[in-house]
């Protein structure tokens, strides 16, 4: 009965902030600056606890960390965004792209990754519907295409780009997902069709009129790879960089994106997108603040947190060191 | 001839592959491009029996009421769901005008993957924000030099990647902001050590490559 309560607590309480609580919930800045002043009390409480010999333990953290990510949601601060040099060489790479040019775009991720990854890769569909790119999309992970429809639906909701009236096949195309990791790369660098014979829709390569004259990626202008592992990145680096002479950006989880810095200072990307961080400042550079830009203070607080338990930790180990 | 023929086939494909990225010229680009079909195709088939072998392990432990048997059912049940509504909305989306395909928006399928798929996998991967939170609180420690050095270029990125380090630091020149030291460890520091690793992983891909592919490494052959 006791392993019950912790979760049955949890769902009362969402089935409250989902039915009681008015929508949209946003908290104004007295009471956001009340409420992170108090996280802010409850960290150095817990450090003079720790101090006077009383170790936290783990489910604290976990409440803290909840806390810290869910409550800045509902917060609405603005906060300085810096565009990072990676993310101004992507978007100025993009910029010199002429209206119709033809860009790759491949979708190596899947849902878990997508709260990370999607709001770039959503922004990224926008800009390139508002700059008349043509976008041709496919994916190396099987629900690849699948986020990329979802990136679709996110442009299509913008004023700017539903104008437009964008044709399926004509303005855009999605080849869907093809096993076969980096072999597939290489094969498209002899020709596309040899992969995709058909899109996602069944209909036959040579059918598609945005595909005419796209034999392999010499036809193509840019290609923007959106990475939460392996196939990613790298592999388009080595095989489609490398070897055929793509121009590349990409966007990569937090956790991937250090790996890539070789590539990006050794000229072989173009520009990077380095997790949720990225994202934002790619929205920011490109004029739509998003979902990216918005999750930043949820990051910032979740950061200072994780940096505060780990101060905590370092003096409780420093004091035990000192009674030995 | 079991164990020659994998090591002749190895020696073949492995041979074409490095000389048509230095030679791409017929016969060799014809032959990469033959191969890496095969691949595909092979690839493909990978997927099918990875989704077998789990559904055999799931079936086996609940076969055998093991430890936890029920969640294999669920995959099981969750599994063939899954197959049969995907098949369904493929064979009702034929009759439509045009035809649509199973994963297209607005089907079953599609619903599925949404609405159960992808909030259940979010949530698995958000745990690790609190696991990293605890594990950090538990085992990072400045211990010594390295440590503390790493701990101290942890912070420096960790905050200087957010928004709240060019606060905390708003009242120093701009170019000596969080954000700036955070930029400058990713470029030169992280950058020289991600390289360092690179370069040592490529060595020895190349020399594992260069055995497997002259059949001096053979313990994928029958587990030798």
């Amino acid at each position: 009965m006791k392993k019950l309560i912790a979760p049955v607590i949890i769902v009362v309480v969402i089935l409250l902030l989902y039915f009681v609580v008015p929508k949209p919930l946003e908290f104004s800045p007295v009471t956001s600056t009340i409420i992170l002043s108090l996280i802010g009390l409850a960290l150095v409480a817990m450090l003079i606890l720790t101090i006077a010999g009383k170790m936290i333990g783990r489910r604290t953290v976990f409440i803290f960390i909840a806390v810290a990510l869910t409550l800045p949601f509902m917060m609405n601060f603005k906060m300085p965004i810096r565009i990072t040099p990676e993310v101004q060489s992507l978007y100025d790479a993009l910029e010199q792209l002429p209206a119709g040019s033809k860009v790759l775009a491949a979708y190596d991720f899947d849902p878990p990754s997508a709260p990370e990854l999607q709001p770039m890769a959503d922004a990224f569909m926008t800009y390139a519907f508002k700059k008349d790119l043509r976008v041709i999309i496919m994916g190396l992970w099987p629900q690849g295409p699948q986020q990329a429809q979802l990136s679709i639906e996110a442009a299509l909701e913008d004023k700017e780009v539903a104008a437009k009236n964008l044709q399926y096949g004509v303005d855009y195309v999605n080849l869907g997902f093809q096993a076969g990791n980096e072999f597939v790369i290489q094969r498209m660098g002899s020709a596309f069709r040899g992969m995709f014979a058909r899109d996602s829709k069944d209909t036959p390569y040579d059918d598609i009129p945005l595909l005419k004259g796209v034999e392999n990626f010499s036809n193509i202008d840019f290609v923007m790879n959106f990475s939460a592992g392996k196939p990613g990145t790298q592999e388009w680096v080595q095989i489609a960089v490398d070897r055929f002479g793509v121009t590349l950006g990409a966007g990569n989880t937090a956790v991937q994106a250090p790996g890539m810095y070789p590539f990006l200072k050794g000229g072989q990307l173009v520009g990077l997108l380095g997790g949720m961080s990225g994202g934002a400042e790619f929205e920011l550079v490109t004029g739509e603040p998003g979902k990216a830009a918005g999750f930043m203070l949820s990051q910032s607080c979740a950061h200072v947190v994780v940096i505060a338990f780990i101060l905590i930790g370092n003096v409780a180990m420093l004091l035990a060191r000192k009674k030995k | 001839m079991k164990r020659e023929i994998p090591l002749i086939i190895t020696f073949i494909a492995g041979t074409v592959f490095v000389v048509a990225y230095f030679v791409p010229h017929s016969p060799f680009n014809r032959a990469e491009s033959l191969f890496n079909d095969w691949f595909a195709i092979l690839a493909a088939f990978a997927i099918w029996l990875g989704a077998l072998n789990l559904l055999k392990i799931c079936a086996l432990k609940v076969s055998r009421r093991s430890k936890d048997w029920y969640l294999g059912f669920v995959i099981i049940v969750g599994f063939f769901v899954t197959v049969a509504v995907g098949a369904y909305d493929g064979v009702v989306g034929l009759s439509n005008v045009p035809a649509t395909a199973f994963r297209d928006p607005g089907t079953n399928f599609d619903w599925i993957y949404r609405n159960v798929y992808t909030p259940l996998s979010a949530t698995m991967f958000a745990m690790l924000a609190f696991f990293v939170a605890s594990a950090s609180y538990r085992a990072f420690r400045a211990r010594n030099f390295q440590a503390t050095l790493l701990l101290l270029a942890g912070f420096l990125v960790m905050l200087g990647r957010v928004p709240v380090g060019d606060l905390i630091t708003g009242f120093l020149p701009p170019a000596y902001q969080m954000s700036q030291w955070a930029t400058w460890i990713m470029d030169f520091p992280q950058t020289a050590g991600q390289r360092a690793i690179m370069i040592g992983i490529a060595l020895g891909i190349i020399s594992t490559s260069l055995r497997v592919i002259l059949g001096i490494e053979r313990s994928r052959l029958e587990g030798e």
